[in-house]
């Protein structure tokens, strides 16, 4: 009888991952991140100025006035790529669902008190208009940034604005059993409530912001930044004083949301201070330029819910948190 | 005498992000690259952490979720929420 061995032949493979990981990060098996992420969009070789923007070529880095030596050190600390964005967003969906059905089928919203449930429409839905606002601006970003790693960051951002405000609308559904009516009210108020005028000025005014890294600053960090603790949290406990706590069930995708994107906008803003004093000031004067005017807009709508506390505690953590990033807001102390 | 505690992991996308934060919280280990493996040694104690593995990985991490990726150990285990810790002592 002849004994059988069992030999094991290493094949070294001849490259590890792709020659433009393998010059940013040496040969090494790379994450899937590092390959969806880096040195994906062109540099070069543009033959044509674009119809839509001749002033510039394509992947132009002087859309903005920061200067980043390589765009490709903001980058996403989640490392979301197509695969795991998804993956993740799916489970939270999933979640989420399950919530709505639940608050459909038990008619949670529908046996609120008349009143409250106008208070839902008249402070909650019309934030699915911020919420658009929101995602034509993340996608204008990433379409005008450079750098496949930041165009992802404000792609994802975009789509996750346009779930948020899905999510909205079908609050008003929820409470107007599908007729639309609950929608066209909440819209009236976007519209014509004094109460809203000042923040949908700014929503429209940012729309027109031509510098993308002033945008995302606006949007993101010093807009976002602000309206989500005033609206979903000190809002949420607002509404759970007037009885409504199972509407709580319905914008935990927007508080869980909040606390994970803070982690990526916190990340590019500290990476592009720090790259050099002129980035720093550039942000310090947007800073100082902006937070006023999203609290002039914030402002009739805190003192009509959630009061003055409230919207003065929201500032006092923003405070801190562009405090964290090296920035200084403008009228707050710390 | 010269006591070596290790670790074998598959060679997947999953591992390669503790292989990292191993080696950043053991320098004194030694890594060896197998067919489909990869495995660490180190003398008498190698510590994977939570924390160091929450930021090579960019999310939340359960250390349990190691356990999927492992092909063997050798050294006794010393684990909890935080930390995985293989170790000889005597």
């Amino acid at each position: 009888m002849s004994s059988v061995e069992i030999k094991t032949k290493t094949i070294e493979p001849i490259r590890k991952t792709f020659s433009n990981i393998q010059r940013r990060f040496g040969d090494k098996p790379a994450s899937r991140y590092q390959e969806a992420s880096y040195d994906i969009a062109a540099v070069t070789n543009f033959h044509y100025r674009p119809l839509w923007d001749p002033q510039h070529t394509l992947n132009d880095p002087t859309r903005t006035v920061i200067r980043m030596a390589d765009w490709h050190a903001v980058s996403d600390p989640r490392q979301f790529y197509y695969g795991t964005y998804v993956q993740n967003r799916a489970k939270m969906q999933e979640a989420t669902e399950h919530s709505y059905s639940f608050c459909d089928k038990r008619g949670l919203l529908t046996r609120l008190p008349a009143n409250v449930q106008e208070n839902l429409l008249r402070y909650l839905v019309p934030l699915r208009h911020v919420e658009m606002g929101a995602n034509m601006n993340n996608s204008g970003i990433a379409g005008d940034c450079v750098a496949g790693t930041v165009a992802q960051l404000h792609i994802y951002q975009a789509m996750d604005r346009l779930g948020i405000s899905q999510y909205l609308s079908r609050i008003a559904l929820m409470l107007d059993e599908n007729t639309g009516v609950g929608l066209t009210r909440s819209k009236g108020y976007w519209l014509d409530d004094p109460l809203w005028q000042p923040l949908r000025r700014l929503v429209e005014d940012s729309w027109v912001v031509r510098d993308w890294f002033e945008l995302t600053l606006v949007q993101n960090l010093i807009l976002d930044g602000q309206l989500y603790p005033l609206m979903y949290q000190q809002g949420d406990q607002w509404l759970a004083d007037q009885g409504a706590n199972d509407a709580s069930m319905l914008t935990e995708f927007m508080r869980d949301w909040f606390v994970e994107s803070n982690r990526w906008i916190d990340a590019m803003v500290k990476t592009v201070m720090t790259e050099s004093d002129a980035n720093a000031a550039q942000l310090q004067a947007w800073v100082d330029h902006w937070v006023p005017r999203v609290r002039e807009a914030l402002a009739p709508l805190a003192a009509a819910s959630v009061g003055g506390a409230a919207m003065n505690e929201v500032h006092r953590q923003f405070g801190t948190r562009l405090q964290k990033l090296g920035l200084t807001s403008p009228g707050v102390e710390v | 005498m010269s006591q070596l505690v290790f670790i074998a992991l598959q060679d997947n996308d999953n591992a390669r992000y503790l292989v990292d934060a191993i080696l950043q919280d053991n320098p004194h280990a030694e890594i060896q690259y197998q067919p489909a493996m990869i495995r660490i040694q180190a003398e008498s104690r190698l510590v994977i952490r939570r924390d160091t593995m929450e930021e090579k990985i960019g999310r939340e991490w359960d250390v349990q979720e190691m356990l999927l990726d492992v092909i063997s150990i050798g050294g006794s285990v010393d684990e909890d929420d935080d930390h995985f810790i293989l170790e000889w002592k005597n």
